[in-house]
């Protein structure tokens, strides 16, 4: 049997999940010796040109990374569909929006005011901002376009499973190319990870309390945690509770709380407004001015809960008042 | 905004007071606001914040949740759990470009129909008032797996 066809793209991204391919360590010789890599931008000198060239359907798996935020990420996003079998969601951003979909807690405009004309690093003399299109004495020339919102891959294009993380850990990303190899992919649309909560498997869970009842938040610097013991109950934000597990509590493992790179369960429609109600059912306190000053503790509670998923999130982003257009 | 604007409203009403106060309400033939279209929950602790999401994303203008008195909760504790949640998010529904008086949280019991009747007008005012929501424009048509189906 040929070697199947894999290629790898990245678009709004911060190369994090580049980095998880090649940390695969001898994994990834496993890996390059099983299939025929034809696209990898970041790797390997290929160029565009030599995917068009190809026919449609060529490539038997492509991974892609990164929400989709310009024109030209859309456009590679749809010629790769085009010349791919199957179209992997590599991480949380490309399959929920992930950091760069912060991006919808604000607007477009917002964010060139900053870029470029109010950031002190800036001179800008003559109020230049990036034009899709601009005529010059020589011709026309392009830019891709950057788009009013960011959008997670499947709203740009049909996407055939997903892998979570920021990055996808060595682990899943292994086990996901041996179920292609193997021909023993899950159902369609699915999340190529289990369907448990994290929780499940940190060690510090069989110290968890019954019920736990937490009276104060307290940030990470705070405090020393005592790592033995579950980080939520020590008054740490850890959204272990309502994030799909798979990673191996790695966070956990290194002193951290989770802040829920793995996304949600299968049966949670909006992370946030899960995550938010987990963790605020859980304050003990019956009194709302008390309330309000432990949640005071959780200044940002939209860039807390929906630091990965706020473009797949029910509302998407900050809604646009036509004043902020 | 114009008089034309008739706002709607979602009532998630506990069955044990907020629900039977709209009922002696009806009984009682008070007039009030047509406004808000109720939901019966079995307590205001069902009321998970990703319906209230839910219903902001689908046209609603506003939520009013209602539930028994504290202490008076028919399984203890939901109502405080309901009040919990509902505090952080109406902080997070304001980043999200949502006013926090949107959602509203009260509690009536099953005698106070009287109540019940100057929350809804009260209530329908204010949101008209605030005017439209309107979320769809912000909301990116998805096929995605995580925002799909009705929770
Ligand atoms: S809440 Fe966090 S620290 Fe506690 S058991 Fe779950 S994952 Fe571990
Ligand atoms: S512990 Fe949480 S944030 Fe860390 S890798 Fe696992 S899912 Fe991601
Ligand atoms: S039964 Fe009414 S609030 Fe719980």
């Amino acid at each position: 049997m040929a070697k199947p066809k894999v290629a790898f793209y990245w678009c709004s991204s911060c190369g994090g999940c580049e980095e998880a391919v090649v940390d695969l360590a001898e994994g990834i010789l496993q890996v390059v010796e099983a299939v025929d890599i034809v696209f990898w931008p970041v790797a390997l000198d290929f160029k565009r040109r030599d995917v068009e060239a190809m026919p449609d359907g060529a490539i038997d798996v492509c991974f892609i990374n990164g929400a989709i935020r310009m024109s030209e990420q859309e456009a590679m996003a749809n010629l790769l569909r085009r010349k791919s079998k199957l179209v992997i969601a590599y991480g949380s951003c490309a399959w929920m929006g992930g950091i760069p979909g912060l991006a919808n807690l604000t607007s477009k405009k917002a964010i060139f005011d900053y870029v470029y004309h109010q950031a002190p690093t800036i001179s800008n003399g003559s109020a230049v901002e990036p034009l899709p299109r601009t005529d010059v004495p020589e011709g026309e020339l392009e830019l891709p376009e950057f788009y009013e919102k960011v959008k997670t891959l499947d709203q740009s294009i049909e996407v055939d499973y997903y892998l979570p993380g920021c990055p996808p850990t060595p682990k899943i990303t292994l086990e996901a190319v041996e179920a292609i190899l193997k021909g023993a992919l899950p159902e369609k649309g699915s999340v190529l990870a289990g369907d448990r909560a994290l929780c499940h498997e940190c060690k510090a869970n069989a110290s968890k309390p019954e019920k736990l009842l937490i009276k104060e938040f307290k940030r990470i610097q705070e405090v020393i945690p005592d790592l033995s013991k579950c980080l939520l109950a020590q008054g740490l934000l850890c959204l272990g509770p309502v994030t799909r597990g798979g990673c191996e509590a790695r966070c956990l493992k290194a002193g951290m709380p989770c802040t829920g790179c793995f996304g949600p369960l299968e049966k949670v429609h909006d992370y946030g407004a899960k995550a938010l109600s987990a963790l605020a059912s859980i304050v003990d306190s019956r009194d709302e001015a008390e309330l309000a000053r432990i949640f005071d503790a959780i200044p940002d509670p939209a860039g807390t809960f929906y630091r990965y998923s706020l473009p797949a999130s029910l509302l998407g982003g900050r809604r646009q008042v036509t004043s902020d257009k | 905004m114009s008089e034309a604007f008739n706002p709607r409203i979602v009532g998630f009403f506990c069955n044990w007071c907020t629900y039977l106060a709209a009922d002696l309400a009806g009984t009682s033939r008070m007039k009030y606001a047509p406004n808000v279209r109720v939901v019966r929950t079995m307590c205001s602790g069902r009321v998970d914040p990703q319906l209230v999401v839910w219903a902001f994303r689908n046209g609603a203008d506003g939520v009013l949740i209602g539930g028994c008195h504290p202490g008076d909760c028919h399984y203890q504790e939901g109502n405080y759990k309901t009040l919990r949640r509902m505090g952080l998010l109406r902080t997070m529904l304001a980043q999200l470009g949502i006013e926090p008086d949107r959602l509203r949280l009260e509690w009536i019991s099953a005698s106070e129909g009287e109540r019940l009747r100057d929350v809804m007008n009260e209530f329908s005012a204010q949101i008209r008032q605030l005017g439209p929501l309107e979320t769809k424009s912000s909301v990116i048509s998805s096929q995605s797996s995580v925002a799909q189906a009705a929770p």
